[in-house]
């Protein structure tokens, strides 16, 4: 299919566009395969480019030959064209409208994009699985990586390499498979040095409405725990929900078939325990529970480079369907039930324990925003597919370009990084009363209010904080010439 | 000290209001004249004014002891259980004959001695002057004029003594006037807009009933009009809402009808009374006290308690007038019913909106002073500060405070002040420490003899500056810059500093705000530590050459002296670290959890000024 098919009229002039905050703008609106652009050919006004992929909704009015088209953006900005005339409005819309949900990825902008950037370092191999497995690695011997999932046979929604028990063979993990939802056996989210508990996660038990067991499955969860250890099984799902899943196949464990665990359906108090998540599938609240819980404890995932990895591991390794779950955000009136913005909900939890703990994290909310806006429209393919093996398929690696290659860059980083970081070796614990949450303004009131004193305020406190760097550097300098100096005195004093 | 009883109980608990596992301290209690004082067995003091006191209440008797949970004015709710009844009964019926004072001499602030001289106290009360506030402002000038009328409170008892009114006003229009506004409160200059030549007055509702007039009102309404050169039409905001007003009308009070002025436009804005403001902060407290509150609930009870849709409500008022001067160039004349509460918020919060001073620590203090103290803002009886009609008390400026914060939250670098300080002052409305805020009027406030028996908040404040100061405030601002908040009901939240000040648990763990202050403060000390260096390095260098010139005849320079390289490697220093000590981190450790934390905040110390630091030092701006 050719993208000119679907442009029935690409160049319209006399567009007027009004955004919140502008003064609205008249130029030439261009439509290409993937871009929206308005166009006022003035020096003092910046051309608007909009991904199609961006587009979420669009509503059409007429008032006479001026026709209006309301775009409504999955970064929920709503913009409006007014449009002279109403065959090209119509064709404009329809085009948008096509451009904006093209079926096949491989049409889809990454695939198109042309980096004018120098790429220092290729992110897709910025964060492979052996490397975060030597993290664990010297700490301990009790888990190993396995292979078992190599042809994406065992679990199509795994990546190829996962941490597993040691003491549990490749055999075993292809029968726990066959008893867990989706293939997803329990593997290993996180390892706590501190006292050697693990986060795993997994599918749902198949245990359906006879109680079905599996005798390795309860071997491999049983071994992860010492004896006189205690474990807890997490089911993000209410008692009822979970019951109800027996009818359909599904289920949760029966405590009496794993002895040291207790299972529960709510959140718990801290103790040294280990715990194993799962909701239906594993692939939405669990991730989100296994990531949130890693911000807390892991120092590493509060750094842009070790949330990056925490992005890869938990959420794009461990299949987290993006490209069904962002096809289409909250103005789309056309939603498929399988799209949820559950990613962005992660987001926010992130963002709140940014909120209160400040100087914690080594980026700022704009990182967040960031990946927001990429995970729903951009030019990279990292958010692409649904899982490792159709990223495998669509060849991504070397048809796109990986948003960590354009991020790890030096002038990219200095926007994301949080100049109030300083690196806290602690578990950070966030408050979660209703009076400590509150709205993210960066993301919903973003297009709904002008930002421009709260930026001037953020812009002083970087040139305080800079300005105490640079007087610190010059008392130390000073310092030591006087030193130096005062020792040169000294020399020449003495006979 | 007759009603203390039992002055010290041990084996008390202390609960955490937040904590859902029913974490305790247990510490001793003492009574003391002024104080109620908690000590845990880590020694941590928690100091509690009797003032502040607004409720105490005994819960039925539990297994392990009789709980007094006690509500304060500062938004404080500590939960003991005492072990013995007696010793709970004692306390109960000492606190509430404590908490609630029948005069005014038994309020703290006749016995609160700072070790200040009679000179030094009388200073402090000058500290403050509205004559210079109102010379700031440009008056008096060829249409405005100090007004001798009320000189000895005959017109109006809850004036002060000094009033600005229109030149052109004769005396007996102002007296015939006062005679026809509610208590005597006929229209007075609040603020004057050097630039736009124009004002805002303030009043008391008219006794116009259904049809009464007043021709020398009428005239007084006039000439404010006329002393606005640059437009003719005046504005005349009724606060209240319309319904409000109509009803008053039965009572013969009422509202200015527009035919029997000439050049008023008038306009309702729709701010409730100070009873329905009191119910609603009730709910709000009800809500966010609950343990174990979910989202939905908060919420919900955030809005139904309609406490922000109130806060929006003063501030719409307020950039009403702002955008009469700025826009239309008018006059406007602010009443409500009687003019001490909605009339008070909306005046001082239209002037701090038009004049970057108020928007500083000192003109903040003179706004107060103007606009809510000399104008009759009725603190004692909205503040409880005795024990009187409950139904009197609302929290009308906590309002204001809280429209302030909401503007500095809009607005970061205008505010010369931070949260802190807007806290503190909530603080000693209620803490009768100081005079300031005792009485209800100038004239009773010199009938107490405030000036001579006690001392004025405001010296206290500006030498405790530092803790106020906003780190981000940029000064460069003109002196009419004009604020225009966004009032889209979505920039009002809930203001958590405030009402959980003492909440620590629910609070940012690292606080932004004093990181940079500290940063701030290091920076000048940085700035002072490089001149001394400079100038030490520039008289060793003048030395050494005066050195090289005098020795060199004797003898030779060894330039490659050993010494020399070991100064090289002179250790980098690590200068005063700013966070560390402002960061409050909870260990990975189970042991060390959130409660000692909480702990922590409960043990204000008692400094001569009772001081605010625990409870918001560690929060965000």
């Amino acid at each position: 299919m050719e993208f000119a098919e679907l442009i029935k009229t690409p160049r319209v002039d006399n567009v007027v566009l009004h955004r919140p905050f502008y003064p609205a703008v008249e130029g030439t609106l261009c439509l290409t395969g993937h871009h929206l652009i308005l166009s006022s050919r003035q020096d003092n006004t910046e051309e608007l480019w909009l991904l199609h992929s961006n587009i979420d909704a669009i509503d059409k009015r007429f008032v006479g030959p001026l026709g209006t088209i309301i775009i409504k953006c999955k970064d929920f900005r709503i913009i409006q064209l007014d449009i002279p005339g109403m065959e090209e409005c119509l064709n404009i819309a329809s085009s948008i409208e096509a451009l904006s949900t093209l079926d096949s990825i491989t049409l889809m902008y990454p695939f198109f994009y042309r980096p004018m950037f120098e790429v220092i370092e290729d992110g897709w191999h910025s964060f492979l699985p052996e490397q975060e497995f030597e993290l664990y690695s010297s700490a301990t011997s009790d888990w190993r990586l396995s292979y078992v999932n190599k042809e994406f046979a065992v679990c199509p929604s795994y990546p190829p390499i996962v941490i597993v028990p040691k003491s549990i063979d490749d055999e075993a993990l292809r029968k726990v498979a066959t008893f867990r939802h989706g293939g997803r056996f329990p593997v290993l989210s996180y390892y706590h040095k501190k006292n050697g508990m693990v986060i795993m996660r997994s599918g749902q038990p198949l245990t359906g409405t006879n109680g079905r067991r599996c005798k390795e499955d309860e071997k491999l969860i049983n071994a992860t725990l010492r004896a006189g250890k205690r474990g807890y099984i997490i089911d993000t799902r209410s008692l009822n929900v979970a019951q109800q899943a027996r009818a359909k196949g599904g289920g949760f464990e029966q405590e009496a078939h794993y002895p040291q665990w207790r299972r529960i359906h709510k959140s718990i108090e801290r103790e040294g325990a280990s715990i194993l998540i799962h909701g239906t599938e594993g692939t939405d609240s669990t991730l989100q529970v296994t990531s949130l819980a890693q911000i807390i404890l892991e120092p590493r995932s509060r750094t842009i480079r070790g949330f990056e990895a925490l992005i890869e591991r938990e959420w794009l390794q461990a299949g987290h369907p993006f490209q069904q779950r962002c096809a289409q955000s909250a103005y789309c009136s056309s939603k498929q039930k399988w799209e949820s913005p559950v990613f962005l909900l992660f987001l926010d939890c992130v963002w709140q324990i940014l909120r209160q703990f400040p100087c914690s994290f080594e980026f700022n909310e704009n990182f967040l925003i960031m990946l927001f806006e990429h995970a729903y429209a951009s030019q990279f393919g990292t958010f692409l597919g649904n899982n490792e093996s159709e990223r495998c398929k669509l060849k991504l690696q070397q048809k796109t370009m990986s948003l960590w290659s354009w991020v790890n860059r030096p002038s990219e980083l200095s926007k994301v990084t949080n100049p109030l970081f300083e690196a806290n070796s602690l578990v950070i614990w966030p408050s979660v009363a209703p009076q400590s949450l509150q709205l993210w303004e960066g993301i919903f009131l973003r297009w709904n209010r002008s930002s421009k004193y709260l930026d001037e305020a953020y812009e002083e406190m970087v040139n305080i904080i800079e300005y105490n760097k640079e007087l610190q550097a010059k008392v130390n300098l000073l310092r030591r010439q006087l030193a130096e100096l005062e020792t040169k005195d000294g020399v020449q004093e003495s006979p | 000290m007759e009603h203390i009883r039992t002055t010290k109980v041990e084996q008390v608990k202390l609960l955490d209001r937040f904590s859902t596992n029913n974490k305790s301290l247990t510490g001793t209690l003492y009574l003391t004249a002024t104080h109620l004082l908690f000590i845990d067995s880590q020694q941590k003091e928690t100091w509690i004014l009797h003032h502040h006191i607004g409720s105490v209440e005994k819960l039925a008797l539990t297994t392990s002891g009789c709980p007094l949970v006690i509500q304060c004015k500062n938004f404080r709710i500590v939960h003991f259980i005492v072990p013995r009844e007696r010793d709970c009964h004692d306390i109960y019926n000492s606190l509430l004959q404590l908490s609630k004072q029948a005069k005014y001499e038994d309020l703290y602030a006749f016995s609160y001695n700072p070790k200040q001289n009679d000179s030094e106290r009388l200073r402090g009360w000058q500290l403050i002057d509205l004559a210079e506030e109102y010379k700031r402002m440009g008056v008096p000038n060829s249409n405005w004029q100090l007004s001798d009328a009320n000189r000895e409170y005959k017109i109006c008892e809850t004036y002060p003594r000094e009033l600005y009114v229109p030149r052109i006003a004769s005396k007996p229009i102002i007296v015939g006037s006062s005679k026809f506004r509610s208590k005597g409160r006929f229209p007075v200059l609040s603020y004057y807009h050097q630039n736009k030549e124009a004002a805002i007055c303030r009043c008391s509702q008219p006794l116009s009933g259904f049809s009464a007039r007043c021709l020398e009102d009428e005239h007084l309404l006039q000439a404010i009009s006329k002393a606005n050169p640059a437009n003719r039409y005046m504005y005349v905001v009724d606060t209240r809402p319309k319904l409000n007003a109509i009803a008053n009308r039965a009572a013969g009070k009422g509202y200015e009808n527009e035919d029997n002025y000439s050049n008023i436009r008038f306009q309702f804005v729709g701010i409730e009374n100070i009873h329905v403001m009191r119910s609603s902060l009730q709910k709000l407290l009800e809500v966010n006290g609950t343990k174990g509150l979910s989202v939905n609930d908060f919420y919900s009870g955030l809005e139904s308690s309609g406490w922000l849709r109130h806060i929006k409500a003063v501030m719409d008022a307020a950039i009403f007038l702002a955008k009469a001067i700025m826009v239309e160039n008018a006059s406007v004349l602010v009443h409500c019913s009687d003019g001490w509460d909605r009339t008070s918020q909306v005046c001082s919060l239209g002037s701090l909106l038009l004049d970057s001073y108020y928007r500083t620590v000192k003109g903040f203090m003179v706004l107060i002073e103007k606009d809510w103290i000399s104008f009759g803002h009725k603190f004692s009886e909205r503040c409880g500060h005795l024990d009187g009609d409950p139904k009197e008390v609302s929290p009308v400026f906590t309002q204001f405070l809280e429209c302030v914060w909401h503007l500095t939250e809009q607005f970061p670098q205008d505010f010369e002040f931070n949260e802190a300080f807007l806290l503190q002052i909530h603080e000693h409305i209620h803490s009768c420490q100081f005079g300031n805020f005792l009485g209800n009027c100038q004239k009773e406030r010199e009938e107490l003899k405030l000036k001579e028996k006690t001392y004025s908040l405001w010296p206290f404040l500006l030498d405790d500056q530092k803790k106020y100061l906003n780190p981000l405030y940029s000064s460069s601002s003109q002196k009419f810059a004009v604020l225009e908040p966004n009032t889209a009901s979505f920039n009002f939240k809930f203001w958590r500093n405030m009402y959980h000040q003492f909440d620590r648990t629910l609070h940012p763990r690292e606080s932004v705000c004093n990181i940079i202050m500290n940063m701030n403060e290091q920076n000048k000390q940085l700035e002072k530590e490089i001149e001394d260096l400079e100038s030490k390095i520039n008289k060793c260098k003048n030395e050494q050459i005066d050195g090289v010139l005098t020795k060199e005849l004797l003898h030779p320079v060894h330039p490659e002296s050993p010494i020399i390289k070991t100064s090289l490697c002179f250790k980098e220093q690590t200068l005063l670290p700013v966070n560390d000590t402002l960061r409050t981190i909870e260990g990975s450790n189970p042991a060390d959890n959130r409660y000692s934390e909480y702990a922590e905040e409960f043990s204000k110390s008692e400094p001569a000024v009772v001081s605010l630091e625990y409870g918001v030092a560690r929060m965000t701006c």
